[in-house]
């Protein structure tokens, strides 16, 4: 088993409150982040996971409550404020254009230029000299950096969006339900993409309801209920069954009634 | 290292995969085509070569324009209406009221630059399709152009600019021509035909190569050039590919998308200024259809029409079968209604290649 350092929390949210008019969507809820683990967010549709972590990225400003980074106060205006901090957000179904070959995709936003005849030029050769190289190092075997995203499979394209990320400095990286789309082979990837990245010093938040997904990869789960949370658990402390119940707010979850004779 | 699932792509299939193959192959064939049925008309004589050329020159034009818009995601429908706004700014500035003929069409360019901005503008900000907006601007600014003609002129088409942009130092630049010596030189050598009497006697039939021409080849390698080796080139491929994605990248989306909508109203005046200068006359209805053939082009080239892949050099190839066909049918004295039959052929079947390069492209995942 891993050994989390005890290293201070890059990341800390105390008692995050969000209300959008009338509706409380987060009611205090509080989590800390390490450096080098991946701490994982569970909980059902409409738990307030998506709301969470994008005030973590800075989309949304909380109603009340405090984020720290490096034990600083902060306060993200937009996704920008964060991600110069190095908060980078992988959206399940954001950030790669599939038409776009891979190095274009890599380097969007960031393009490195070179001076030719004394014009700025997109420095082609360098974007795809480091693809290859950082592809390869995450497991990915590229026909070519002008190989169209579009031709990759959907782990595939998670796996360059994670190593984007960290290429760019991300010490935080917030991963939306990276496998809710993937079949078997393609988590595993994925999985081992994050367990990677972690290895490396970056701290992951790893949200998902697929709790054999979270428990194959987190050091820490914090369940998500309802807008508030019931607490945050190390790895070994908690069992699946005990995570489940937990992410149905205490009840059992139901059971096929053997009397609708399975017609529901 | 390799995974075998992985083919080597052959020089065929890589080559297959660019997106202006399909006008480079069409344009091949066209030549081909028109050089067995009208070379004995004298299509492929110096003049009959310059007169499609200008012709083709004149679609690169706004294709190119159309082409970096259409990548960037989006349409201008108001190209032709721009083109007689701009040309009709040119003539009654320097016509009715007397001014520089460098200075009209300096103003030209500035007003055609600023309604592309608004036309952007508006995109942005209403989120409307480009395709409403511009076909909005498309009856205005055809409108405003016939009534601004009509109220300070009482004409819809003006003539006399030959005289006043002669003596211009600006107007050579739209409807002059460039290697005049070399074409004299070529004449004297016998290379080329030389009118035989008359007022041109002893002067070769083709006395250079217009400006017209200038612009397209060099609007071109311009688009080209921005498009495949620049940050901005990566920009504008995001912006239509998945504008979402391109401004969760940090790219200004909307800045690539209005300097787009201003570089494609740029390009419609360059048609104009050339034009005008060239023909020496405006007239209010000028540039009627344009905005489709310009778009006719660019599909040609192999650029999609949902944005974010194409090329400018595509774009440039289609203008020229676009041109050789036009004249060829004239040439070899086909029925001229058919031009039209084949154009809306040629798109059909452009499109549907399009579509399935598309679905080979980014459908083959997983």
């Amino acid at each position: 088993m891993r050994v989390i350092d005890m290293a201070d929390a890059i990341l800390k949210l105390k008692n995050i409150k969000k209300h959008f008019g009338s509706v409380i969507a987060l009611d205090g809820v509080s989590f800390d982040l390490k450096p080098g683990e991946c701490h994982c967010l569970l909980g059902d549709n409409g738990a307030g996971k998506s709301t969470f972590i994008k005030v973590m990225s800075g989309a949304h400003q909380p109603t009340d409550g405090q984020v720290y980074f490096d034990d600083e106060p902060v306060n993200f205006k937009t996704p920008h404020d964060a991600i110069a901090r190095g908060i980078a957000t992988v959206y399940q179904d954001l950030g790669m254009i599939p038409l776009m070959s891979v190095a274009r995709n890599f380097f969007m936003g960031n393009e490195p230029e070179v001076r030719r005849f004394g014009i700025k030029h997109f420095d082609l050769e360098t974007a795809n000299r480091i693809t290859m190289s950082e592809m390869a190092a995450m497991g990915i075997n590229l026909r070519g950096p002008d190989q169209p995203v579009g031709t990759l499979s959907g782990g595939e394209r998670q796996t360059i969006a994670i190593a984007r990320a960290v290429y760019f400095g991300a010490k935080v990286l917030i991963l939306d339900e990276p496998t809710s789309a993937l079949g078997v082979r393609q988590t595993s990837k994925v999985l081992a993409t994050v367990d990677k990245v972690r290895t490396a010093g970056v701290a992951v938040v790893f949200i998902s309801h697929n709790i054999r997904h979270a428990l194959a990869v987190g050091d820490r789960f914090t369940v998500l209920n309802r807008g508030t949370t019931l607490g945050t658990a190390k790895r070994g402390e908690i069992s699946s069954e005990e995570l489940q119940k937990m992410m149905a707010g205490g009840e059992d979850l139901a059971k096929p009634d053997g009397s609708l004779g399975w017609t529901v | 290292m390799s995974d075998k699932r992985v083919k080597d792509q052959s020089f065929v299939q890589r080559a297959l995969h660019r997106p202006e193959m399909g006008a480079f192959c069409g344009t091949v064939l066209v030549l081909i085509f028109f050089f067995l049925i009208a070379s004995d008309n004298g299509m492929f004589q110096p003049d009959g070569i310059r007169n499609w050329s200008i012709v083709a020159a004149q679609f690169a034009i706004i294709a190119s324009g159309a082409c970096l818009l259409m990548i960037a995601g989006e349409f201008d429908l108001s190209i032709g209406s721009m083109i007689g706004f701009s040309g009709m700014v040119l003539a009654i500035g320097s016509i009715h009221f007397g001014l520089p003929v460098w200075l009209s069409i300096i103003i030209a360019f500035i007003l055609s630059v600023l309604l592309g901005a608004v036309n952007g503008f508006l995109v942005i900000k209403t989120k409307l399709p480009s395709f409403i907006v511009t076909l909005a601007f498309l009856y205005i600014l055809r409108g405003l152009t016939i009534f601004m003609s009509i109220t300070t002129t009482q004409k819809t088409i003006l003539s006399g600019m030959r005289p006043l942009a002669k003596d211009d130092w600006l107007a050579p630049f739209f409807g002059g021509e460039v290697l005049t010596g070399v074409f004299v030189w070529m004449g004297n050598q016998g290379w080329i035909e030389v009118f035989s009497r008359g007022k041109f006697e002893g002067q070769p039939v083709v006395s250079g190569i217009p400006m017209l021409i200038v612009w397209a080849i060099g609007l071109i390698i311009f688009g080209q050039w921005l498009l495949t080796k620049t940050k901005f080139g990566n920009w504008i491929f995001a912006a239509g590919g998945d504008e979402h994605a391109a401004a969760y990248a940090g790219i200004p989306v909307n800045r690539v998308k209005i300097l787009m909508f201003m570089f494609t109203a740029f390009c419609a005046c360059v048609f104009a200024m050339c034009q005008v200068t060239e023909f020496g006359s405006a007239g209010a209805d000028r540039g009627l259809l344009k905005e489709f053939e310009a778009i006719i082009c660019v599909v040609i080239g192999g650029a999609l029409l949902t944005g974010g892949y194409g090329s400018v050099i595509g774009a440039g190839l289609g203008a020229i079968m676009f041109g050789v066909v036009q004249q060829g049918l004239f040439f070899s004295g086909a029925e001229s209604s058919l031009f039209r039959v084949f154009l809306g052929g040629l798109l059909l079947v452009a499109v549907i290649i399009n579509t399935y390069i598309r679905r080979a492209v980014i459908g083959a995942g997983d």
